[in-house]
């Protein structure tokens, strides 16, 4: 159960203007939430690109499943799968039609049966034969991560997943991953601005700001590095303060 | 009347910030016209050399170069509006961390346009034989299937190429998906003899595999022949575009991934 999923180090994008990331470092182990945080521009959908082989780090190691996503993106991109409340799945498609390309894009034996079953889970199943450009936020939230469970990955990338989600279904998002978390075993790399949903979800913490890491442990843990009360106040103190931390 | 006049200027306003940002945009207004002109002047002047015994041939060369200029153009079209239909739904992230592999991308886009350009020829056939007792087989024979192959290759080099633009520049490059193709058009003599350009054109047109597909399609309606050396020349030259254009989409998609726009695409 110790297998690293993920291993960063030493990260740095630098752009003609900004530096994006800056020494970063950080791993996941099978079966671990981590819940990379920090404030809009902090770095942290950089460092989910470079994971997925979407960006070219400027120096720095990174490895995914021990491959590296710039050379092994193929081999990588069959075990893990990604969902950002950025990325749309084809507005044009039906629901089903949307997850039958993805599942064969993805190999997924018994496609019809997975689909079912996740269409069932989400609680969409009603929407199956609607045009995905029709559905509400929550709902094409939902169809994400649909898509994002077909291939069972062993490490899922969600880029603010639960952005457009009512409270109850963000809940239920929260009980599926952790469901997943213990039957499969699976690493999720989490992003989000609700601190409540990472101190709920996350096994550890990763902030960022302008790049740097700031803080890494357990929520409780970050909250007493912080002498905070919750999450939220350390997140408002580094972003407020950012510059002293750093 | 004022706040009028501040309202309209501030949409005027919205617009040239565009072109600002595109130099596509801005080119686009002038490339059309320009583009028109030089094919309709360029047949022009060809119909005013031909002998009076010729001009009916004219009907003949000019509904055959148009059947297979659809060709051309539907296969570079084909694969770049299959990325930017992508691009526009904000679907290629998702498709770009499957393992879906670029080439494979590719070929599908090539199955699909040309399983489409099939469909599209059939039916101008059916409707020029019903219409003007034009028969595109029996017009073209044997040579119908390398000449049709042949703008079928050069498409797709110009797709690919096209959608490596596409990979890099997203949004601010679409209107080249429209504008590549007509670029070609006037240099590959398709509606008039490579002998009506000027010399000096004539050095780029015979750069192009186009210009030898519709050199020998007029040969053959002409002399009911064409050389096997057109054919030929068209082959090789569209094995080198291809690979430029492969090497092409390569360093644009790194240069993508590079700068950052690739995990951007369709959101900007």
């Amino acid at each position: 159960m110790d297998q690293v999923l993920v291993a960063v180090e030493g990260l740095c994008k630098r752009y003609p203007d900004t530096l994006a990331l800056d020494n970063l470092s950080f791993h996941l182990k099978r079966g671990e939430i981590l819940g990379l945080l920090g404030p809009n521009g902090a770095g942290k959908t950089t460092a989910i690109h470079i994971l997925l082989g979407l960006l070219t780090p400027s120096t720095g190691e990174v490895s995914v499943f021990g491959l590296s996503p710039l050379k092994d993106r193929h081999r990588i991109a069959k075990r893990l799968n990604f969902s950002s409340a950025y990325v749309n799945l084809p507005t044009n498609l039906k629901v089903y039609e949307v997850l039958n390309v993805f599942s064969r894009l993805y190999l997924v034996k018994n496609a019809a049966k997975k689909i079912k079953s996740l269409l069932d889970l989400f609680e969409i199943s009603h929407l199956k034969n609607r045009v995905t450009g029709a559905l509400s936020a929550g709902e094409k939230t939902r169809l994400n991560l649909c898509k994002c469970l077909l291939n069972d990955p062993e490490l899922l990338l969600l880029d603010e997943p639960s952005a457009s989600l009512d409270p109850e279904m963000a809940d239920t998002m929260r009980g599926v991953l952790k469901k997943i978390q213990k039957e499969q075993g699976i690493g999720i790399v989490y992003t989000s601005h609700n601190m409540m949903e990472v101190e709920e979800l996350c096994d550890r913490i990763l902030f960022i700001h302008q790049g740097k890491k700031i803080a890494e442990g357990s929520a409780e843990e970050v909250k007493r590095t912080f002498k905070s009360g919750s999450l939220q106040e350390v997140f408002i103190k580094i972003v407020r303060n950012g510059d002293l931390i750093l | 009347m004022n706040e009028s006049v501040s309202r309209i200027n501030a949409m005027i306003l919205r617009y040239l910030y565009l072109h600002k940002r595109s130099v596509s945009r801005t080119l686009e207004v002038i490339f059309w016209p320009v583009m028109e002109l030089l094919v309709w002047g360029f047949l022009t002047l060809y119909i005013q050399s031909l002998a009076q015994t010729e001009v009916s041939k004219i009907i003949i060369f000019l509904i055959n170069a148009m059947i297979f200029w659809d060709v051309l153009y539907r296969s570079q079209q084909g694969v770049s509006i299959s990325i930017v239909e992508d691009i526009w739904t904000q679907n290629i992230v998702n498709l770009l961390v499957s393992p879906l592999k670029i080439w494979e991308w590719l070929t599908a886009t090539f199955i699909y346009g040309t399983a489409k350009i099939l469909l599209i020829v059939a039916i101008l056939a059916v409707i020029a034989f019903g219409l003007y007792h034009f028969n595109l087989i029996g017009m073209n024979g044997f040579y119908l299937i390398p000449l049709m192959a042949n703008l079928l290759f050069f498409g797709w080099a110009m797709g690919v190429f096209t959608s490596g633009l596409l990979i890099r520049w997203g949004h601010a490059v679409e209107a080249l998906i429209w504008g590549i193709p007509f670029l070609v058009q006037p240099l590959s003599a398709i509606f008039y003899p490579l002998s009506i350009l000027p010399p000096s054109v004539q050095v780029i047109s015979k750069l192009l595999p186009s210009t030898y597909v519709f050199e020998g399609m007029r040969a053959m309606i002409r002399d009911g022949v064409m050389p096997s050396s057109y054919m030929l020349t068209a082959f090789l030259l569209n094995i080198v575009y291809f690979f430029i254009a492969g090497f092409f989409f390569k360093w644009m998609y790194a240069k993508s991934r590079a700068s950052g726009r690739l995990g951007r695409l369709g959101m900007d």
